[in-house]
């Protein structure tokens, strides 16, 4: 069979297949379509103004490897101006964070940018670990404290590095995942927010969160890793099941595998949905306790926090 | 065929044995928890036919076979790789080289790279 050539540039050897549109091309159409593809969604939706200090949330993982390397490549190639760093969150699981923690900080010499880890145990007074020690290991209960304290932990690093922007490595198929999933919790407010391309000062947060690979194929993320040999951890959480989630995922990729632009048409579902104005939608507070917005006098956290400082939730 | 780790390449002599689809596959992106931490290893594939023609069909069921360890239905979903899984032929995606009907060639390095959340 003769080498397929490359649909961009017409003379390179194709060595893959984009999902979204099914061209082939070579690696190196394949890095600047990817890479200006993001720019355009960078600038089409606004999100950045120059001299603008960012975090980008980076977990050690493949998606937050390729943000940070794209962040930076993009910032240089197009002056963005903006003032990057990295903010990671160390929540006390051993045999898994601690090892993504090291990648992160390999990432860190390797591009050159500030690195500011924020841990449970010095926010909450408690490790993953240790929750698990206390609580068991009723899979769902573990991520519920895991999910709440991230939250609060990064718009709490955010602070802590003086930055009013976060940015997440959140792909087209996490947003598309997460529209199947609020559809099958029937939670509402959710669903009219996931596929926000940002989410600013939601209730007291003054921190903003962005997703630039809102539109980014996963498939295209673990190739560009690959391809540009990027240094990335990746084993699973080893208390993650996510039992619920990973059926929502399993379909997803089922559908993926028949129709590959089921991933973006999902999200454009998403984004077309409107919330009946009589549908009764959570209201943003105060937490009492500690200020950070909340759906109730307390938030989540705290709620949380309490039960196991007085070892209720056994 | 060479099995093995993300970056790293075991060495070896790939058999002379153009018949048999000697080949090497790596196995990443979390992947090599399913095969006991192996990452790279050398096989050497059999077709249905001896002497026949060894497709990427044979590959995976010699993959689920004879190098997996555990929970098959991780790795394989009927005769193909299981949805969400990326496999790479001489670091081309496979989805532009045929896929399952791909004729192994002696020496050809195969990748599979799980896309599994590392978040």
């Amino acid at each position: 069979m003769p080498p397929r050539i490359c649909a961009l540039c017409k003379e390179a050897r194709a060595v893959m297949k984009r999902p979204k549109t099914g061209q082939i091309v070579c690696r190196a159409c394949f890095f600047w379509v990817l890479e200006e593809e993001v720019h355009q969604t960078i600038v089409s939706h606004g999100l950045f103004h120059p001299g603008e200090r960012v975090a980008i949330a980076a977990s050690g993982g493949k998606d937050s490897t390729v943000l940070a390397h794209m962040m930076k490549t993009l910032n240089e190639r197009h002056n963005y101006g903006l003032e990057l760093s990295l903010l990671s969150v160390d929540e006390g699981i051993s045999g898994y964070r601690d090892d993504s923690l090291e990648t992160v900080k390999r990432n860190q010499q390797q591009y050159d940018l500030p690195l500011k880890i924020v841990s449970y145990s010095e926010l909450y007074g408690w490790s993953m670990d240790e929750i698990v020690k206390e609580v068991g290991r009723k899979n769902n209960c573990t991520c519920t404290f895991c999910g709440v304290f991230r939250r609060q932990a990064l718009d709490r690093g955010a602070v802590m590095l003086d930055v009013q922007h976060i940015v997440t490595g959140h792909n087209a198929d996490d947003v598309a995942e997460t529209v199947l999933m609020n559809v099958l919790r029937g939670d509402v407010a959710r669903l009219g927010r996931s596929t926000d391309i940002s989410t600013a000062n939601e209730g007291d947060s003054m921190v903003k969160r962005s997703k630039p690979f809102k539109y980014t194929y996963e498939k295209e993320i673990v190739m560009y890793a690959y391809f540009k040999k990027l240094d990335y951890f990746s084993t699973e959480c080893t208390y993650s099941p996510a039992a619920y989630r990973g059926h929502a995922r399993t379909f997803l990729k089922d559908l993926e595998s028949i129709r590959p632009s089921a991933i973006i048409d999902i999200i454009h579902s998403g984004e077309a949905l409107t919330i009946r104005e009589d549908v009764k939608m959570p209201t943003l507070q105060v937490c009492d306790r500690c200020g950070y917005m909340s759906s109730g006098p307390l938030c989540k956290a705290c709620v949380l926090l309490e039960g196991l400082n007085r070892g209720l939730p056994k | 065929m060479h099995f093995g780790a993300c970056g790293r390449t075991l060495g070896g002599r790939v058999s002379e044995d153009r018949k048999q689809g000697v080949a090497k596959a790596r196995v990443c992106g979390g992947m090599e928890l399913l095969f006991d931490g192996l990452t790279l290893t050398k096989a050497t594939v059999q077709g249905p036919q001896a002497g026949g023609q060894v497709e990427m069909r044979h590959v995976i069921a010699h993959v689920k076979d004879h190098l997996l360890t555990e929970r098959p239905d991780l790795f394989v979903s009927g005769e193909t790789v299981r949805p969400g899984i990326l496999v790479l032929i001489n670091d081309s995606d496979w989805e532009i080289e045929g896929q399952l009907d791909y004729e192994v060639q002696n020496g050809d390095v195969i990748v599979f790279i799980s896309t599994l959340h590392g978040g």
